[in-house]
């Protein structure tokens, strides 16, 4: 029979101080869940599925969910891409700015985006005359979504440019590659676990986006009235509506980042490492 | 608002602190209901009051201020609305929810509204409702930023943003009163003081900073005389 040797009395605390602090940090950040699926009750929560908000507000969360991320990677590659390779100075100012959204409180936000496109606002007015007006409409929705979401995929995506090899793209380069070949076959799929999980976190933002919505969007069923507006106004009813609301984006949020988990996991097989910079 | 009544109480009696934290009145329900340590609960929503009530967790209420819903513009009144009677003509109007009380008013007015000017009052004002805020200070936040043309929030509100919005009166037999309940929590740690607040806020003094503030207010039969 073998014997187990003596436990390390250092690695014992060490275990021991790594396990306490774990189990606090998860009592935290898991028991709301599990309150919010155990407090309801299945037939409440079926109660709540058949609110008449659910549907349609399910509905443009998905819609304008899936637009606004797909503008987040579109705009934010590219910028991303210069931010991470500029030497410029103010290019560290411009990377900071666009980490603004994350700490300004949405509705700040809300505000911003109505004093720059709103009827009234900088550019609104300009806007206007051309016959187009974002506020109150699914265009607004999607324009303060993308607005406090963006800084998730951005700051993913700075990272993961910074870490290519520079190396990497002056051979590709003397070897005759050009800047567009360079960017789609090396850069791009390089980077592309990283900027998929970048995604995928601006995902998520945008779909519990709430306060810059109901500020700059305003609150219409069928229109700019997401899920998380949604359920502000179930609670002003009925809580256990709210909940099972609430219950519902949880699911579909977890699915999402479960399925977006596991596609990163897909493509991270493949050998970065040895791309990667020290 | 309630730190002027605050600071008022607190020189009365001395060595005694008010707490306030503010919040909606639904959050301020939860937060009662899962067990926070409150001595008063005053609220903007009756509803709230009476869920509360109905679980014994506050004793019988108060009404201790009334509001009155009034029609806000921005201060260069881009619709050119005068009266309330020209609210159909405004292009982009906001109102609140249906599931909170300044849009229940709204609908209540409206509906009131369409019996007493007719025309289809009603259906033409909704034509042009762009937004149902799920609060007053949002829909005064429209009006007041120029994205919307009209609004219907309370008295209050509206005078506290009187640089940024003209107030238009809802005319009487169309209008509606919105009551302010005050009642003291069953688990209060100092009923005594929590007694006294209330006889604060419904006394002279007290009123009279609320009406300052533009409150109607106790109804003078319901003063201190709880409801069933």
């Amino acid at each position: 029979m073998k014997t187990r040797p003596p436990p390390d009395p250092r690695t014992l605390i060490f275990h021991l101080g790594m396990a306490t602090c774990a189990a606090g940090f998860l009592t935290l950040l898991v028991l709301p869940f599990a309150a919010l699926v155990l407090d309801g009750g299945p037939l409440a929560i079926w109660r709540g599925f058949q609110c008449a908000l659910t549907w349609p507000a399910l509905r443009l969360s998905i819609e304008t969910t899936t637009v606004s991320v797909v503008l987040v990677v579109l705009g934010g590659t590219p910028v991303a891409f210069w931010l991470a390779r500029s030497k410029w100075r103010s290019a560290r100012w411009l990377e900071t700015l666009l980490q603004l959204p994350v700490v300004i409180p949405p509705a700040v936000g809300g505000i911003a985006l109505l004093l720059a496109f709103g009827r009234r606002g900088l550019f609104g007015g300009l806007l206007e005359r051309m016959g187009f007006s974002p506020s109150f409409s699914p265009v607004a929705v999607v324009m303060a979504q993308v607005f406090v979401s963006a800084p998730f995929y951005l700051h993913a995506a700075v990272l993961a440019f910074g870490r290519l090899n520079p190396a990497l793209l002056t051979v590709g380069r003397s070897l005759g590659a050009t800047p567009p070949r360079l960017f789609f076959r090396v850069a791009l799929p390089l980077a592309k676990p990283a900027l998929i999980g970048g995604a995928a976190m601006s995902w998520a933002r945008a779909l519990g986006e709430f306060g810059a919505t109901l500020m700059f969007a305003g609150n219409m069923t069928g229109k700019t009235q997401t899920l998380p507006l949604a359920i502000y106004a179930a609670l002003e009813v009925d809580v256990r509506t709210a909940q099972a609301l609430s219950l519902l984006l949880v699911m579909f949020a977890f699915g999402l980042l479960l399925a977006l988990r596991n596609l990163d996991r897909q493509t991270d097989g493949k050998p970065q490492g040895a791309v990667l910079t020290p | 608002m309630f730190e002027h009544l605050a600071a008022a109480f607190e020189k009365r009696h001395a060595g005694v602190k008010v707490r306030l934290s503010f919040a909606g009145s639904q959050e301020l329900r939860i937060q009662i209901e899962q067990g926070a340590r409150v001595d008063i609960f005053a609220s903007a929503d009756e509803r709230h009051m009476a869920a509360l009530r109905k679980q014994g967790l506050v004793r019988a209420e108060t009404v201790f201020a009334r509001n009155r819903p009034v029609l806000v513009v921005p201060l260069s009144n881009p619709a050119k609305l005068a009266r309330f009677a020209d609210l159909p003509k405004a292009r982009h109007v906001v109102v609140g929810s249906s599931e909170v009380p300044i849009g229940a008013y709204a609908e209540k007015i409206l509906a009131a509204a369409d019996r007493h000017y007719g025309r289809a009052f009603r259906a033409r004002v909704l034509a042009h409702v762009q937004s149902r805020e799920l609060n007053a200070r949002q829909v005064l936040a429209k009006v007041a930023l120029g994205e919307a043309d009209a609004g219907i929030v309370y008295r209050t509100d509206a005078l506290a943003m009187k640089d940024r919005g003209s107030t238009i009166a809802i005319p009487s037999p169309i209008n509606t009163i919105a009551n302010y309940p005050v009642a003291m929590a069953t688990a209060a740690a100092t009923p005594d003081l929590a007694e006294a607040w209330v006889g604060f806020v419904t006394s002279k003094a007290g009123q009279d900073a609320l009406a300052a503030a533009g409150f109607l207010g106790a109804p003078p039969t319901a003063a201190n005389a709880s409801k069933p």
